[in-house]
């Protein structure tokens, strides 16, 4: 490859290298029609799943889809405010911008009781050390005068002291325990 | 070339939508494919097309997989660009013969955004982004070159607004300030929310799912150069040779939808196209009217199909553009009847 | 049925981007710098402002970088009423494609005018600058009519 050629009034001056072409979006966002019913009971303290009309599977949080079969998802059931751990991860590095969560943290997969697929969150009055696949758990949410219409509702999850679910039966897991279970009977 | 047709399609478009991408996109896909009587596992490719600038949100596409129901594992693929093109690489897939039946699908919503700003990133980074020109201000550079090059006039841009119904007759369009001088509102396109879903098959499977198959005869895409200031902006070379390698002109036009989201690019797509300026042929809606970034494109492909299914017409071309000021353009011809 | 509003929330994407230039790009935002106009001659000698590594058309590589005029003349434009938020600019100008002499293609700025009345196609401008450059696009403040040159 040849090299460039620059105009003499150039030469000998510190060459540009690179430049800032900072890009700024600003949307409205809107949650789907799922999401809005979600959320509006959220702000009530309520958690609503949805039902798959496939087979009855317990989503949550609701999105209006059966995303396995794809086919909209119209019913809505309300969930308790317990479940337990399906899987975790404790974490010793920060997050930008969350400089309220102590290290180390555990993040974890709760399953609500009775949903089919768990979902993200914080587990904390739990040393990391004693967190365990199985182990139940219950939300800990913001006082009633805090409660909005937002996914920051609950601050974490504690346990509850009830005994762990068998291992096999936790998470995902649990999946392929109740198909076992149904082929049996 | 192995022949393949349209055979089924389904749309929607609204001017803001509640619904997500998902909630949008299922009934789509699920009435194509119940149309003809497919399931996802009868499906030997699924392709979309969207834009995650337009959702907010990076890799989006995947997201609305859960629309198509992806179980047991489905092969699939996405185009960032109109579902036209997403169209063109399943067509493609076709034609390298393991696969006999398509879904494409492609929607945009626009509404959380506001696109005239948004499509500045899609501007060179360096030179023009930088200066956040708005879609309109562009699109008004072009029209300005048309309009004192003798290439249109200010009534021919009137009659374009009228006829695509966001005026009702001239002295209303020329009652509009401008929005982009020399651009009114009525010759910049409307936007809205909406989605497309279409099914291809190929010779021998298609007359099975359908009792008039859309045939595509021909399909192409051409790109002109990126760079404003090295283009002739009152031409589309791309639009030319696109119609040319599809066979626009083998035959008469029944129905031609034009991806003409403002009033000059039909100037220009009708000239390249070698349609006639005053439009003898149909067209059944207009992007004008209802842009949906990302789906205008193959809505036109849907409602050409829709014109051979329905009888209206024996041969129907499609229009697709992506890209700023007509840079990237798919024309695709639709005929009835034998393969 | 319960009707509501619906609800919404501010989502705001931001990227903070530096990009690398390469050799071409880089030239000219150091001429930029340096209040020089540079762009780069094709193969048939016409020259290609602003200039890229290669020939938009032919794809071609280009390597003579050229200095070019600060006036020109502008072959098309539109009228910016209102700003958008993200625009450089904050008071109402044209917007504009303008050939500067020198080049065979033209450059998106804009024309720094206080009315539209002032703006006509073919109208010769000068560039001006902005005291304070760093390598930017945005180093020209935009271009204003030459006095006196009309059209």
């Amino acid at each position: 490859m040849s090299e460039i050629i620059i105009p003499e009034i150039l030469q000998g001056k510190e060459p540009v290298q690179s430049v800032r072409t900072p890009i700024r979006m600003e949307y409205t966002f809107t949650p789907g029609v799922a999401a809005q019913a979600y959320l509006r009971e959220f702000g009530k303290k309520k958690i609503l799943a949805n039902v798959s009309p496939v087979d009855g599977a317990i989503l949550v949080p609701p999105r209006g889809a059966d995303p396995r079969h794809g086919v909209l998802c119209e019913e809505f059931v309300e969930l308790p405010h317990q479940g337990h751990v399906g899987s975790f991860c404790i974490t010793n590095v920060p997050i930008p911008g969350r400089k309220d969560l102590d290290l180390p943290y555990i993040s974890a997969w709760i399953f609500l009781d009775g949903a089919d697929i768990g979902f993200l969150n914080l587990v904390s009055e739990c040393p990391p050390e004693d967190c365990r696949i199985g182990m139940r758990v219950e939300a800990v949410w913001k006082p009633d005068d805090e409660i909005g219409m937002t996914a920051e509702n609950i601050l974490y999850w504690r346990p509850n002291g009830e005994p762990d679910i068998p291992f096999d039966q936790a998470g995902v897991r649990g999946w392929r325990y109740r198909a076992s279970e149904n082929s049996d009977a | 070339m192995r022949k393949v047709a349209v055979v089924a399609a389904a749309s929607r478009q609204e001017e803001k939508m509640l619904d997500t991408e998902v909630e949008m996109m299922i009934p789509l896909i699920t009435k194509v494919r119940e149309s003809v009587g497919l399931q996802q596992t009868d499906i030997d490719f699924t392709c979309s097309g969207s834009s995650d600038f337009l959702a907010g949100q990076a890799f989006s596409f995947v997201m609305t997989l859960d629309a198509v129901g992806p179980n047991p594992p489905i092969v699939e693929s996405h185009v960032e660009m109109d579902g036209a093109w997403a169209l063109y690489e399943a067509w493609v897939k076709l034609q390298m013969g393991k696969s006999e039946t398509a879904l494409v699908y492609s929607y945009g919503k626009p509404s959380p955004g506001s696109i005239r700003d948004v499509l500045a990133t899609q501007l060179d980074p360096y030179y023009v982004a930088p200066l956040w020109p708005d879609a309109h201000s562009v699109a008004a550079l072009q029209a300005r070159l048309l309009l004192e090059g003798g290439h249109t006039t200010i009534e021919q841009l009137a009659d374009y607004a009228v006829r695509a119904g966001r005026v009702s007759d001239h002295e209303e369009y020329f009652s509009q300030p401008f929005i982009a001088d020399p651009l009114r509102d009525a010759d910049c396109p409307s936007y809205a929310d909406g989605g497309v879903a279409v099914i291809l098959a190929t010779e021998g499977v298609a007359e099975k799912l359908s009792d008039n198959p859309a045939w595509i005869t021909g399909i192409d895409h051409r790109i002109d150069a990126h760079h404003f200031g090295v283009r002739d902006l009152t031409m589309a070379p791309s639009v030319r040779l696109a119609a040319k390698n599809a066979g626009v002109s083998d035959a008469a036009v029944d129905v031609a939808e034009l991806h003409a989201a403002y009033t000059t690019h039909e100037v220009i797509i009708r000239r390249e196209m070698g349609l006639s300026v005053r439009p003898n042929a149909k067209q059944r809606s207009y992007p004008l009217a209802a842009d949906t970034l990302m789906a205008s494109g193959l809505l036109r492909i849907a409602e050409a199909s829709r014109a051979i299914w329905e009888g209206g017409a024996q041969r129907a071309v499609a229009h697709a553009t992506a890209g700023h000021l007509l840079q990237q353009n798919l024309v695709c011809v639709l005929e009835g009847g034998q393969p | 049925m319960e009707t509501h509003e619906r609800l919404s929330a501010p989502l705001v994407l931001e990227y903070p981007f530096t990009r690398t230039t390469g050799p071409v790009i880089g030239a000219f935002l150091t001429g930029l710098r340096e209040a020089i106009l540079l762009g780069i001659k094709r193969a048939d000698g016409t020259v290609l402002f602003p200039p890229t590594e290669y020939d938009p058309q032919s794809s071609e590589s280009l390597y003579e970088m050229v200095e070019v005029g600060q006036d020109g003349t502008v072959l098309t434009w539109t009228w910016i009423d209102k700003p958008r938020d993200q625009s450089p600019w904050k008071q109402a100008h044209a917007l504009a494609l303008i050939q500067l002499d020198q080049t065979d293609t033209s450059l998106l700025h804009a024309v720094l005018v206080d009315d539209v009345k002032q703006m006509i196609t073919g109208m010769r401008v000068t560039t001006q600058w902005r005291d304070e450059r760093e390598g930017h696009i945005n180093d020209i403040e935009g271009f204003i009519p030459i006095e006196g040159s009309g059209v």
